[in-house]
């Protein structure tokens, strides 16, 4: 136990699903526009997950018109609408940057098959 | 001076969200009540502080000074004493008590703090200086201040040269820290940014003398 996390305990989100590097997320993120706010989704596979506490964040990977595009959030951040996992990703590592490198078919994630 | 000062303890930093969900970064000062044991006027001591206690400590614990001391103010005997130098002292009584709430609309603060000690610190980390080439004929001389002064004139190093020596474990004060919580039931006040001194450190607290 932190000292600080009597403070932290009421920052945390209790709504977070479980995921890890290789899931495909949809992470509904809140976007405000002026005096309009409105939910923009950003789906893309986990490519890292680190930190632990109110500090962590996760990285999520998509391609956008061809270009490869990353965002990282702070998990409990309250700019996140929603967290969605759509797919479990079957990888061996915990931090998927060899992506990065990849392009078209090699750059997909194994999808995880329960038996 | 300062109007309103407190006596605290670093607990640490970490984090919150602000109005605009962005990550604020801030440290965690735990404010117990304070105590007042002695009020010292200009009059009778020559300045104007307020000297305080805070938590408890046992009755056998105490030396016989500091127990009498503690008994002709009539207030129970606190872990340690501290002056808080203030302005103006009109209002305080002995036995009073001062929480964090004294600070709750207060929008900026300084905290006085010892830092914590670097022990005996190179000229690169206690001034900033660049040091020297990492290649190039460079012999052992990769960290060392270079020069110190001219040649027969003046043949002395210069008063006040910046050189290597003992860093850290001063008093040092931040200026004008924003308040970003108080919090009188858990006894907490969230300030924006670092604060001197390692966990646990004791930390003065008074409004910010040179404003916003």
């Amino acid at each position: 136990m932190q000292p600080t996390d009597l403070v932290d305990q009421q920052n945390l989100r209790d709504d977070v699903p479980d995921f890890a590097a290789g899931d495909t997320l949809k992470v509904h993120v809140r976007v405000v526009e002026g005096n309009r706010q409105r939910v923009q989704l950003f789906e893309g596979v986990v490519i890292k997950r680190q930190g632990s506490g109110v500090r962590e964040t996760f990285t999520v990977r998509k391609l956008s018109f061809g270009v490869g595009v990353e965002r990282t959030f702070p998990v409990h951040s309250p700019i996140i609408d929603r967290i969605e996992v759509a797919t479990r990703g079957d990888v061996r590592r915990a931090k998927l940057y060899y992506l990065r490198d990849r392009v078209g078919k090699r750059a997909k994630v194994k999808e995880k098959r329960e038996f | 001076m300062a109007n309103k000062a407190i006596v605290g303890e670093k607990v640490g930093m970490t984090q919150v969200w602000d109005e605009d969900n962005r990550v604020l970064p801030v440290t965690v000062l735990r404010i117990r009540p304070n105590r007042v044991v002695q009020v010292k006027t200009t009059e009778r001591d020559g300045y104007s502080a307020l000297q305080v206690t805070v938590g408890r400590k046992d009755a056998d614990k105490l030396t016989r000074p500091e127990a009498g001391h503690f008994a002709a103010g009539g207030v129970e005997a606190g872990e340690r004493l501290v002056e808080l130098r203030l302005d103006d002292v009109d209002g305080y009584e002995v036995g009073q008590e001062i929480t964090v709430e004294s600070l709750a609309e207060q929008a900026r603060v300084d905290v006085t703090s010892v830092s914590k000690g670097k022990g005996f610190a190179g000229a690169m980390k206690r001034h900033g200086f660049s040091g020297q080439r990492a290649s190039h004929g460079a012999h052992k001389v990769h960290r060392k201040p270079g020069a110190v002064g001219q040649c027969a004139t003046p043949s002395r190093v210069f008063k006040g040269k910046r050189l290597p020596g003992r860093m850290g474990n001063r008093r040092t004060t931040m200026l004008n820290l924003e308040v970003v919580q108080a919090d009188a039931e858990r006894e907490l006040l969230l300030v924006r940014g670092s604060v001197p001194g390692p966990r646990g450190a004791t930390v003065l607290i008074r409004d910010a003398v040179k404003g916003g």
